[in-house]
């Protein structure tokens, strides 16, 4: 076993763990990046559609074209690639990590987790019927497309309206596979207005609320699914619907990757990394940032929140001390999610938030402090929220809600 | 009583231009002309809400088969935004070609895609397969 050492280690190289590279490096520290696949970038090489950038280079750029212009700005850390970490000692203060080089035990100072999230399977949606070939995660079906020169079938089903199910339609409707039809659970759309328009209207891709699948058919390739109306949460008898396919595409929600710390580091009951407002974990060495926080809908904000969490364990790595926590800050009314579970009061930081259903007019406030009024909230659309601590109280008990004050 | 008031109809839409998807109201007249608009929260709104109404536009991303490259494609997009109604005719025509590596970002893939004035280019790097 090859023994190494680095002051700030990051684990994952997408945007979270770019920007955390990027925060490092500002504070003359040795970073070493440990990465999974061949490149950094993450799932930016897989989405090839426009949209990413807006805040950080003010820019409507692809996804490969945010992962290469951000990483030009990047020079002096090391990189490990096809690397896997078994494990990590946060009592020693080091990992094991496997590549096809051997086996290293790495020491750090501080340690970054960038691991992003995974895709909920569809495995996950306990529907009734065979698990024939044909039915993908809906970044599964990216990959294929859009990095493999695969298709996975003609003609397709997409259950759930989150984002990349919705640029899936739009891809695979590009590419000459016929989308039968976006089906969503909720009654309302998972995924941004924007992608509604672009991805769905403009190929008249048609969008059924409040509907879902209810059994998957064929044996060994996928025929067809049955589909249904649903009411709070469960199928209509009698308004099931047989629609021909040989492809499912799951766009189902993403789950926070946190399998490696997940007996160390604080973990909230959607399974992100528990982090104060200098991005670090219960672990005074260990920061996280990006979506095995909170699952974001801007590349943007997991970049911030990297560079947050890199500048932050390289100050740690040196030894500084960083300020205490002075509050915890509670989900409260009208909140589904948000990123900043402690606070540490000492300078500026942001909010992510989700709200729990559709609103109107609605008011975030902290405690009895109004933080920011919205025209209209979805929980497809996070809430991006200006805290200053020289101006709201961000001390002691907190609870963060979401007060509808008009429809 | 206004005696020449001119029946106009307010159009709900969603601007696409960037992820903040602003929820813009645009007024037309009785010939489907752009009057005005509000709801957007930068000019790029208005510019995207008049050419809604008259002929939409979208940027185009998809891929191009690469060869002799490390990967088996390269993505691309169009420059800016071209006629929407041109996008299944710009597909048959990038599916038509294909790019020796290595591909450069910002490559010009096809120059004036379909007339439009706008190229189509990379928007990554493709190196030479080793």
């Amino acid at each position: 076993m090859k023994k190494i050492g680095y002051d700030v280690v990051i684990l994952g190289g997408g945007a979270a763990g770019m920007g955390a590279i990027n925060g490092a490096l500002s504070q003359n520290v040795s970073v070493l990046l440990i990465e999974r696949e061949a490149s950094t970038g993450g799932v930016l090489n897989q989405c090839i559609h426009n949209g990413f950038g807006v805040h950080v280079f003010k820019q409507e750029l692809s996804g490969p074209e945010y992962h290469e212009i951000y990483l030009e700005k990047l020079s002096g850390f090391d990189a490990m690639y096809e690397t896997t970490v078994l494990n990590v000692d946060v009592k020693n203060n080091t990992l094991n990590a496997i590549s096809t080089s051997g086996v290293y035990e790495i020491k750090y100072g501080a340690l970054v987790l960038a691991t992003g999230a995974r895709e909920r399977p569809f495995e996950a949606l306990r529907i009734p019927g065979y698990r024939p070939a044909g039915v993908f995660t809906a970044g599964l079906a990216q990959h294929f497309v859009n990095l493999e020169n695969r298709l996975p079938g003609r003609k397709a089903v997409i259950i759930g309206s989150g984002d990349i199910g919705l640029i899936m339609a739009r891809r695979l409707t590009l590419e000459g596979v016929e989308v039968e039809g976006v089906y969503e659970i909720m009654p309302y759309q998972g995924g941004l207005t924007r992608n509604i328009v672009q991805c769905l209207d403009d190929f008249n891709i048609p969008l059924h609320l409040s509907t879902s699948v209810t059994k998957v058919h064929g044996k060994e390739r996928l025929e067809g699914v049955t589909v249904a109306k649903f009411k709070e949460g469960h199928p209509v008898n009698g308004t099931e619907k047989f629609v021909k396919c040989d492809t499912l595409v799951a766009s189902v929600g993403l789950i926070p990757e946190n399998d490696l710390v997940s007996k160390t580091v604080e973990l909230s009951k959607g399974s992100g990394a528990n982090v104060d407002d200098l991005m670090r974990t219960n672990i005074y060495n260990v920061f996280a940032a990006g979506n095995n926080v909170c699952i974001h809908d801007l590349v943007d904000f997991a970049a911030v929140e990297g560079e947050i969490a890199g500048k932050n364990a390289a100050r740690v790595a040196k030894e500084e001390e960083l300020p205490e926590r002075m509050g915890i800050l509670k989900e409260g009314e009208g909140i589904g999610v948000v990123s900043t579970k402690y606070t540490t009061a000492t300078e500026p930081f942001k909010l992510y938030v989700r709200v729990k259903k559709p609103m109107g007019t609605t008011v975030l406030q902290l405690n009895d402090q109004k933080l920011k009024t919205v025209l209209a909230a979805k929980p497809s659309e996070m809430i991006e929220i200006n805290v200053d601590p020289s101006k709201h109280n961000v001390k002691g008990k907190l609870t963060l809600s979401a007060i509808e004050v008009s429809k | 009583m206004m005696k020449n008031a001119k029946k106009t109809k307010v159009i709900d839409m969603t601007c696409v231009v960037c992820p903040i998807g602003c929820h813009l109201k645009v007024t037309v007249d009785e010939n489907g002309n752009f009057v005005s608009v509000t709801g957007n929260r930068c000019p790029r709104g208005e510019a995207y809400a008049k050419e809604e109404i008259t002929d939409p536009k979208r940027v185009l991303p998809t891929s191009v088969k690469v060869i002799g490259g490390e990967l088996p494609l390269v993505s691309v997009r169009t420059e800016r935004a071209i006629p929407k109604r041109l996008i299944f005719d710009a597909m048959n025509v990038i599916k038509s070609i294909q790019v020796n590596a290595p591909v450069k970002r910002g490559q010009v893939i096809v120059k004036n895609v379909l007339d439009t004035d706008v190229n189509l280019i990379a928007t990554r790097t493709v190196k030479k397969a080793k």
